[in-house]
């Protein structure tokens, strides 16, 4: 096969890089209406590079898109081992999609660990694309595999694509400057440049990325592109890859309106600087690194020129310590973390509470207990973001639904904060953050306004008719109390985390007092205004209501479309306010018969609701750290239905 | 402090975009309409009394001033401070202030904290705010004792000490404040006493004016479970052998008519306590508070007996420059700016790659 290649020195020369490359049309090529593929390989082999790329490449083709990268903790785990196996799925479709997908049409495995890791989930008619060159005796036996499974049929049923695709790699780089093991470092852009063939990829793109990404390291930028064209032209040339596939574009899934592809926390981190703009408050993140929330800390340090400031603190506590300080100080104030780093938090996130500053945690939840799976995904966090401080202490909590969502959720959440004086905890998870679909790009004239008055002068009068100001004077409506920053001058007064005189502010332990303000405290969080929720029921007489929150939405609406494609009757609702409940929920629980509750939890939200509202609702939970798969959810929806 | 001046905020350096205030201040001006709930006898009424008394002088808008504590006695401070405050939580004032100072350049914040809260609980938060160099003025009242629980061991308690956790006496080694300080780089890094209002309110004018942390060490006598833990610095006989008043560009020399000096041993650089005579006079140390080197200031930081408590240095041990956290970061949002023009949203979203659909 490798003499179908051609030279990769004739390619440098006569092509100019981000030219679109156009399949010559020897090949069959078969319209189809979506496809999941999945990437898998050592941690080392690019796998996550190649996954964003091929993403990049489907979003300005204009498809529907989902992706699901998978990842071990480890940096670089072993090479050649199961646990060190790094995966990239992407479902792509000519019309509107909800998830990830379950099974892969194609998996491309570049080495045994990868086919060993990833073959339960591929169903049998896929394709899979293997690196035989990685499947030598050794590398077989370290993933027990007593004999080739490229050769001892269990296999059989798949459609085997065997390619060389380190030899392939190493042939088409002869001609440049480089060690046998840079060559092979190509073969992740190699196996790339065969898929985007396959799938009539835009591959201008990827050409302009590996030229910028390399731009300092000339040989290798071309080296790369070199490998990427050579896969390409290797899809072109060799009879092994028969057939080409055609997945229009997704015109009628989309509203009009320009759009892109964002992933879960770039959403986030843009929905903060949008707040802050819309706020007319500087921004103010104080954060300490943690997986998979530290690429918020990334993204907002790139963006300076907006007034943002991103303090790396020397712990989680004094993460939001800094983010509380310039709260008190007028900003919009953030600190991002993950389920342990909350923890660590708590007492400060309880003072808050107490001072009601305006403050947003940002919880990526990942998995737990403790260090628990850093990259993968749960929604276990639910109840600690509700209870997890000492004393009655009501945080609002609201969860984003997709990646694309994390935006509005962070404008929403500020909203929260703004107006009631109040930290707010935002509930995304490692699905979210790093998973990606296409955004409508907002209007900046579409975006609330987020404006907040800074109290400016006396709000009281004594019985002897001076003008004082009382710090915790509420507003008669939402119960905020005024926001005061220092350098408003006769406004001067004292907070802190002792219980304070209702009004003055002051120290008081007074028994009555304090029930008083207990009782405020919650009653201002018990009232903050949030939408009503939708119910999705569009024949109105189903008698089973699905409800979920947070990154369940995908595969719970892909469920609930595929009962109603097999003719069932089912109602959907998903929660973004979680604390508060929107105030129509009792009522909602109350019109099913049956309510299922799907959550990566042991059942948080269905203990809520339970408690709340005296629903028999029914948990379906999974706590693999993964996101549900659509199919294992309508088999457990319909025998609710059923049941 | 030869750079700087106190002769009013305006030229100060540390102050200079901290208003100023439309009307000579006094003392009263300060004082909050609280009832001062400390024991009475307790050194903080003179802290007190000696910071409300030194804030007119710097002459700046008080609702320009902010007091930040943490938890325990003297934590209660900013309650009593008609300025902004903020009575937070144990331990994590300099994070809090960190964040208050680097996003509100024209505040002057203080951080009111003790011997438990700043070195124990919140021990981690104390040195990385010293090694940023953020503009905080951190007032560390060391009493040597946990007040506020009733009377357990502390950080800066003597080995040996016998308290209600420790009945056969505390086993863990104390921390010296000073030389934690300045291994931890801090850029300005002192030491005073709560009795001696002169020396207190001089420290206090040149950690006003540093720019940067500066750390101030109040020595303070909690009179209900550590009564008398400083006495020998306050004791007028005592005093004379115990207590070395550190001078920028003097020679050390204390006891009666600065008998003693303080000299560097030629074989081992360390220092030591010698009788001053004719011959050894040229080898007296003349303090250097902005050294370069910080050696010579953490060697003074260990002169002291830490259970006698003679040879203690008080006063401004290091004072240098070195780079401003806050200050660094505005003028990295000014860079940005520079570099990439004002942020705009619109362009933020579109980012690299769109595609557009037509209704």
């Amino acid at each position: 096969m490798t003499s179908q290649v051609s030279s990769p020195a004739e390619q440098a020369d006569e092509t100019v890089v981000g030219e679109q490359r156009k399949p010559a049309g020897a090949k069959d090529v078969r319209r189809i209406d979506r496809v999941i593929i999945r990437f898998a390989g050592d941690s080392g082999d690019g796998m996550q590079l190649t996954g964003d790329r091929f993403t990049s490449e489907t979003a300005s083709f204009g498809n529907d898109l989902s992706t699901l990268p998978n990842f071990p903790a480890e940096i670089r785990a072993p090479a050649g081992t199961l646990p060190g196996v790094s995966s990239f799925q992407l479902h792509f479709a000519d019309h509107d999609i909800l998830t990830p997908g379950d099974a892969p049409n194609v998996l491309v495995a570049m080495n045994p660990a990868a086919l060993k890791a990833n073959i339960a989930d591929v169903p049998r008619g896929a394709d899979i694309i293997v690196n035989t060159d990685e499947f030598t005796k050794r590398a077989m036996s370290k993933v027990g595999y007593p004999a080739s499974p490229l050769e001892d049929g269990s296999l059989d049923g798949y459609s085997v694509h065997p390619v060389p695709l380190t030899t392939l790699t190493v042939e088409a780089l002869k001609s440049f400057d480089l060690s046998r093991k840079e060559a092979e470092r190509s073969k992740n852009m190699f196996a790339l440049g065969l898929l985007s063939w396959m799938y009539h990829r835009p591959t201008e793109g990827t050409e302009r990325f590996l030229a910028s990404k390399f731009a300092k390291k000339p040989e290798i930028a071309a080296a790369n592109i070199a490998a990427f064209r050579a896969g390409w032209n290797f899809g072109e040339t060799t009879e092994d890859f028969a057939v080409s596939y055609e997945v229009a574009p997704a015109v009628s899934a989309f509203p009009p309106g320009v759009y892109r592809n964002i992933s879960g926390n770039v959403a986030l981190s843009y929905g903060l600087v949008a707040a802050s703009r819309q706020a007319d408050l500087p921004l103010y993140l104080g954060s300490y690194p943690i997986t998979p929330a530290s690429d918020i800390l990334h993204e907002l340090s790139r963006h300076k020129n907006f007034g943002v400031r991103t303090f790396q603190a020397e712990d989680e506590i004094a993460g939001i310590g800094a983010a509380l300080g310039a709260a008190f100080g007028g900003s919009l104030a953030v600190t991002t973390t993950s389920g342990p780093g909350v923890a660590l938090k708590s007492e400060t996130i309880g003072l808050a509470v107490s001072m009601e500053l305006p403050l947003l945690v940002i919880d990526i939840q990942r998995g737990g207990p403790s260090t628990g799976l850093p990259t993968k995904t749960e929604q276990a966090d639910l109840l600690q973001a509700m209870f997890g401080r000492n004393g009655e202490a009501p945080v609002p909590v609201i969860a984003p639904s997709t990646p694309a969502d994390c935006f509005d959720t962070a404008m929403e959440a500020a909203r929260i904060a703004l107006v009631y004086r109040t930290p707010v905890f935002v509930l995304s998870d490692g699905y979210l953050a790093s998973g990606s679909e296409p955004w409508r790009i907002p209007e900046v004239d579409e975006l609330p306004d987020l404006r907040v008055q800074f109290a400016q002068g006396p709000n009281h009068t004594l019985e002897d008719g001076s003008e004082v100001f009382w710090p915790y004077k509420r507003d008669p409506r939402t119960l905020a109390r005024p926001w005061a920053v220092p350098g408003t001058p006769g406004l001067e007064h004292r907070i802190g985390g002792i219980e304070k005189q209702d009004g003055t502010g002051n120290i008081s332990y007074d028994p009555a007092n304090h029930d008083f303000m207990v009782r405020t405290r919650q009653a201002k969080i018990d009232n903050i205004d949030v939408p009503d929720l939708a119910v999705d029921d569009p024949t109105g007489s189903a008698d089973t209501l699905v409800l979920g929150w947070g990154s369940t939405y995908g595969p719970i609406t892909a469920a609930v479309r595929r009962l109603r494609t097999a003719g069932e009757h089912i109602a959907q609702a998903h929660l973004r306010h979680l604390n508060p409940f929107p105030h129509n929920l009792g009522a909602v629980l109350g019109r099913y018969e049956k309510v299922v509750v799907p959550e990566m939890n042991l059942g948080q939200l269905a203990t809520l609701v339970r408690a709340k509202y005296l629903v028999d609702a029914r948990s379906f939970t999974q706590v693999n750290g993964m996101p549900f798969k659509a199919e294992q959810l309508a088999t457990a929806l319909k025998e609710a239905i059923d049941g | 402090m030869a750079e700087t001046t106190t002769e009013g905020a305006g030229t100060i350096e540390a102050l200079t975009l901290v208003p100023r205030a439309e009307a000579a201040q006094s003392m009263k001006d300060f004082k909050s309409d609280q009832e001062v709930r400390w024991c009475p006898g307790c050194g903080d009424y003179a802290i007190l009394a000696a910071v409300q008394g030194f804030l007119p002088e710097l002459g700046l808008a008080k609702e320009n001033i902010v007091f930040v504590s943490g938890i325990g006695c003297s934590s209660r401070f900013p309650y009593y401070m008609n300025t902004y405050g903020m009575h937070s939580i144990h331990g994590r004032a300099p994070a809090i202030a960190t964040g208050l100072a680097s996003s509100r350049r024209d505040l002057s914040v203080w951080v009111v904290t003790g011997d438990g809260d700043a070195l124990s609980i919140g021990g981690n938060h104390l040195i990385h705010a010293l090694r940023r160099n953020v503009n905080l003025k951190i007032l560390l009242f060391n009493n040597r004792i946990y007040g506020l629980t009733k009377g357990q061991y502390s950080p800066t308690s003597e080995v040996g000490k016998i308290t209600k956790s420790t009945p056969m006496g505390s086993l863990d080694a104390p921390f010296n404040p000073i030389s934690l300080a300045i291994g931890a780089e801090a850029s300005f890094v002192a030491r005073t006493v709560d009795s001696d209002r002169k020396h207190l309110t001089e420290i206090l004018r040149q950690a006003a004016a540093h720019p940067g942390t500066a750390l101030v060490e109040i020595y303070q006598n909690c009179n209900i479970f550590n009564d008398g833990a400083f006495e020998a610095l306050k004791d007028k006989q005592q005093a004379e052998e115990a207590v070395i008043r550190l001078e920028h560009g003097q020679q050390i020399r204390f006891g009666a008519d600065g008998s003693k000096g303080v000299v560097r041993d030629p074989d081992t650089g360390d220092l030591g306590v010698v009788a001053v005579t004719e011959e050894n006079q040229a080898r007296i140390l003349v303090h250097d508070a902005h050294a370069a080197s910080p050696t010579t200031a953490f060697a003074l930081s260990r002169l002291a007996d830490p259970d006698t408590l003679h040879h203690t240095p008080i006063g401004v041990l290091r004072s240098v420059r070195r780079p401003v956290y806050d200050t660094q970061m505005a003028d990295q949002l000014d860079t940005a700016v520079e570099q990439n023009g004002k942020g705009d949203l619109s362009a933020l979203f579109a980012g690299g790659d769109t595609w557009t659909v037509v209704g």
